[in-house]
């Protein structure tokens, strides 16, 4: 279902191309079993790697002796942290808000004097077999000094508490990024606070005052894993010319070359990176955690490495998002203006600064129009996995807290849920807590929509069953992005793009070309180039590859036309003023007789001055935000405090859909993943900091059977930052489902849950407490 | 050096013999000695299913399965679905309905609903959602899988 905002949006009012449904490029080889992901890598010579992990959660790592496993026959290498460079430096963009600076990228890769988590990589190893490589991890001899570990937001802020990083930074004020150490010259005590901040509008006080109703909570968030299907990889060959080869399946090559360029010492320019394939990621796959490795492996042994993960790895070894605490505050006037809200985010980074604590804190009552409001935040490491982000970093958590309370204001108020949201609601002009003023934004619509769906008004009965909604907003990003496209004589194109494409963008990124031309979607081709053929392009995260490639994309084709019209200028000895190209077809304003299809004109191209390329470099501003509404029904069982779905609508401002079945399948899966992270996912570790559920078979997220369909409702308000309106549309379905079903599951059975994950033992013991307290 | 063993099988309707390891898994042995790159792992203890293969018309998750335990069998993988005359109509159902995203799972989910839709073409979605409880996809959320396997049952019925 989709609701158009603007009549030209789609429909084929204005568009030839844009909103219709071709079939993807790359899915002949996806559904073929051709296409060729980070593991599918295969080179002659080539060697296995593998990585050894510290068993402890905290520990000194006094020394560590190979030399019985170099003794084993097939082994070929092994690496330690001794062979990285050993950076200080600033902190540097990791994308999507996660910040680190090169010593801890450094550090994370391959722990130094310390092992910080359960999993931290300690040594690399190269060796014909993986199953040779699996067998010297254990003749690998590593002495720790075992010490105590803080497992938990709060524990670490407590005085006393086991300090990580001697020398980290306590940054207080928002322009600092997490990640820093402290100068030399400061001789203060470190504590596990990494970043703290406030932001700050109005009188909060003075708007509690105001207020008749005030819901004030605490809230218990876990850490989650991304899940993706795909366990990482990576492939180098170290060349006898200095130059690295990297083969490996991120979110960002040029952000895997440039890490790795500098964990080794190398300029950018001696490292190619080659994007294979990628097999999910949803975030996780923005840190660089075996390129390095296995770079340093070929280099000691003259042949390609391959570094795999297993499963278990994935979930020990590489990021989670942040758990955490949420404290809320909201008050409102007993007709529904909500005059104050205040909220403190105390996020978990794992063993290094950089949680998302920041664009958690920008997210936190972003739909919603406040006068006073504070939002204070903190990060904190603890002895767990380093976090990653995770599809609208932080923001999931903050509306899990925010929009629980709203339902409980609501309810308080006695007001409808939605009318509440609608009553407070964002709209252009409106001033966000963390400084933006919002342009054209479509919050309102998406409530209204919701509201006039046939699910938010269709009868639920039966007992222990209840319906739940709940607003999310993220920001969305962009950043650098370069697009090269070739046309052939034949009149096709082949587009050449640098973001790697995590869920089928690039069809969407030709449909752009296909648009400006007037040609067939079908009639470009495009591919991800490596770092050598195509220029720098940020990683494929913050819901922004489309927006910047797919404006990248359009700047090229716009190049490739005005090329055309010059090139018929040329041909019939006219001015280029008096040509226009309108549907595919290049012709004089005047004289019907002279005209080319892009067809006829591509045939004639190298006789009539060589081939034409078109190109463009873009670093796009215009950024649009996107806000999502989420109705969710569900079913408690009393007995075992199990809940099922029933049915679920999301639905969300696109901005234009440029291919309308990949947007409702980003909001389906985002939809999904929050319904699992609402439900079943998390992080267990016992006392030790040892996970006690790194497989899928512990570690619960959802299957076929868990699910009903996902009802995705497009709600079409352009976006004025790009040519043809779109709103990065991936992470935001993500933020509203927790407490979706968490309001949900308040209707069925009375209960506000204030923890996630809501898995039968949580409900269980929130009904006994319940009925213990009548 | 382990010691290799011989061993006799089929693979996609064609007799192939390979050596192996007796501890390599038919994930292993059909990714790394058959370049059969199209079966994917996502986990290697059973719980993803983007390793399914077909053996002897049962599915099976390939990392539980040895590879010496092939000798004799007829083995089907996700590059054997296609045909020289074209795509088989879950794959061409997959395309249409935009049933992948990422596209690691596919293989594993083409594999498994090709082994439901020839015995049961008129799977209804609970059926479907059943039969697939063992294949993840973090992607799509499933919508457009059970929706592109209800609409592959309806192209192989009209077949």
């Amino acid at each position: 279902m989709t609701i158009t905002a603007d009549p030209k949006a789609n429909g084929g009012s204005g568009y030839s191309v844009i909103g219709t449904r071709p079939i993807r490029h790359d899915g002949l080889e996806k559904v073929t079993g051709q296409a060729r992901y980070g593991e599918d890598v295969n080179l002659p010579g080539m060697l296995f790697g593998k990585v050894l992990r510290s068993p402890h959660a905290h520990a000194r790592i006094k020394k560590i002796d190979a030399s019985r496993a170099l003794a084993l026959t097939g082994v070929e290498a092994v690496v330690t942290s001794a062979e990285l460079v050993q950076a200080s430096g600033k902190a540097i963009d990791l994308g999507e808000g996660a910040m680190t600076n090169p010593k801890f990228l450094s550090n994370n890769i391959l722990a130094a004097d310390k092992a910080l988590y359960k999993g931290h990589a300690i040594a690399g190893v190269a060796a014909t077999s993986p199953h040779i490589a699996e067998e010297a991890l254990r003749l690998i001899d590593v002495e720790y000094e075992v010490l105590p570990a803080v497992l938990d937001a709060k524990e670490a802020m407590k005085p006393g508490a086991p300090i990580l990083h001697e020398r980290l930074a306590n940054f207080d004020y928002i322009f600092a990024r997490p990640g820093g150490l402290k100068d030399d010259d400061d001789q203060s005590k470190s504590s596990n606070v990494s970043l703290h901040f406030v932001f700050e509008t109005g009188d909060i006080q003075k708007g509690f005052k105001e207020a008749d109703v005030i819901v004030e909570r605490e809230y218990h968030t876990k850490a989650v894993h991304q899940g993706y299907i795909e366990p990482h990889a990576a492939t180098a060959m170290w060349n006898r010319d200095g130059k690295v080869t990297l083969w490996s399946s991120s979110q960002g090559h040029f952000t895997m070359r440039e890490q790795t360029a500098l964990v080794l010492g190398l300029p950018v320019s001696q490292v190619k990176a080659i994007q294979m394939e990628i097999g999910g990621g949803f975030g996780g796959k923005t840190l660089t955690y075996l390129e390095p490795v296995a770079a340093l492996l070929s280099k000691k042994t003259g042949k390609p490495v391959k570094v795999s993960m297993s499963r278990v790895e994935v979930f020990e070894g590489t990021g989670p998002t942040s758990g955490g605490y949420i404290n809320v505050k909201i008050g409102a006037t007993k007709d529904g203006k909500i005059t104050a809200a205040e909220a403190v985010l105390m996020y978990e980074a794992g063993a290094f600064p950089g949680s998302p604590v920041i664009p958690g804190s920008q997210c936190m009552f972003g739909p919603y129009n406040l006068e006073n409001a504070r939002v204070e935040g903190y990060d904190i490491v603890i002895n767990t996995p380093k976090v990653a982000a995770y599809r609208a970093p932080g923001a999931p958590a903050a509306a899990f807290a925010a929009e629980t309370a709203i339902d409980e204001l609501a309810e308080k108020l006695g007001m409808d849920s939605l009318e509440l949201r609608i009553l407070n609601g964002a709209k252009e002009g409106t001033r966000r807590l963390a400084g933006p003023v919002f342009p054209r934004i479509g919050f309102l619509e998406t409530v209204q929509a919701a509201k006039d769906h046939p699910h938010y008004n269709a009868p639920l009965e039966g007992p222990n069953r209840g319906r739940g909604v709940a607003g999310g907003f993220w920001f969305n990003a962009a950043g650098p992005a370069a697009v090269t496209a070739s046309v052939h004589a034949d009149g096709t194109i082949s587009l050449v793009e640098g973001s790697p494409d995590i869920g089928g963008h690039r069809v969407a990124v030709a449909m752009h070309v296909a648009e400006v031309l007037g040609i067939p979607a079908e009639d470009v081709h495009p591919s991800i180039g490596d770092t050598d053929s195509i220029a720098f392009t940020s990683m494929t995260g913050g819901s922004g590859a489309l927006m910047k490639t797919g404006i990248a994309a359009y700047e090229a084709a716009q190049d490739i036309k005005s090329q055309l019209i010059r090139r018929a200028g040329n041909i019939w000895d006219v001015s280029v003023d008096d040509i226009d190209m309108v549907s595919g077809v290049i012709q004089h304003k005047s004289d019907p007789e002279l005209r080319f299809t892009f067809k006829e004109l591509a045939s004639m191209l190298n006789a009539t001055g060589g081939p034409i390329v078109g190109s463009a470099g873009v670093d796009p501003k215009g950024v649009g935000v996107a806000f999502g509404v989420h109705i969710a029904d569900v079913e408690v069982d009393p007995e075992t405090g199990k809940t099922q779905v029933l049915r679920y609508t999301a639905v969300q401002d696109v901005g234009t859909a440029i291919h309308p079945s990949y947007v409702e399948g980003q909001i389906q899966g985002g939809a999904v993943q929050g319904i699992g992270w609402a439900l079943n996912e998390e992080y267990v570790f016992n006392k030790e900091g040892v996970m006690a559920n790194p497989t899928f078979l512990d570690y619960r997220m959802p299957i076929s059977l868990d699910l009903p369909m996902i009802d995705a409702v497009l709600v079409e308000v352009p976006n004025p930052g790009h040519p043809y309106g779109l709103r990065g549309v991936g992470e935001t379905p993500i933020v509203p489902p927790m407490a979706a079903i968490a309001n949900a599951i308040h209707n069925a059975i009375g209960v506000r849950m204030t923890e996630l994950p809501m898995s039968p033992g949580v409900v269980l013991e929130a009904l006994w407490n319940k009925d213990n307290s009548h | 050096m382990t010691r290799k063993t011989h061993v006799v099988s089929n693979i996609n309707g064609a007799d192939v013999e390979f050596l192996c390891e007796p501890r390599q898994s038919m994930l292993e042995v059909l990714r790394d000695v058959m370049d059969l790159t199209g079966t994917k792992e996502g986990c290697n203890d059973g719980n993803c299913g983007a390793c399914t293969i077909s053996v002897d018309g049962t599915i099976i998750d390939s990392c539980l399965m040895l590879a010496v335990e092939a000798e004799g069998k007829k083995i089907g993988t996700i590059e054997g679905v296609a045909t020289a005359e074209g795509l088989h109509p879950i794959q061409q159902a997959f395309l249409e309905n935009a049933a992948l995203q990422c596209g690691i799972c596919t293989p594993g989910f083409i594999v498994a609903v090709k082994a439901l839709l020839e015995k049961e073409p008129d799977a209804d979605e609970y059926r479907v959602r059943h039969w697939l409880a063992g294949n993840l996809c973090r992607c799509t959320g499933y919508d457009k899988i059970v929706r592109a396997v209800l609409d592959a049952g309806q192209r192989m019925r009209s077949n």
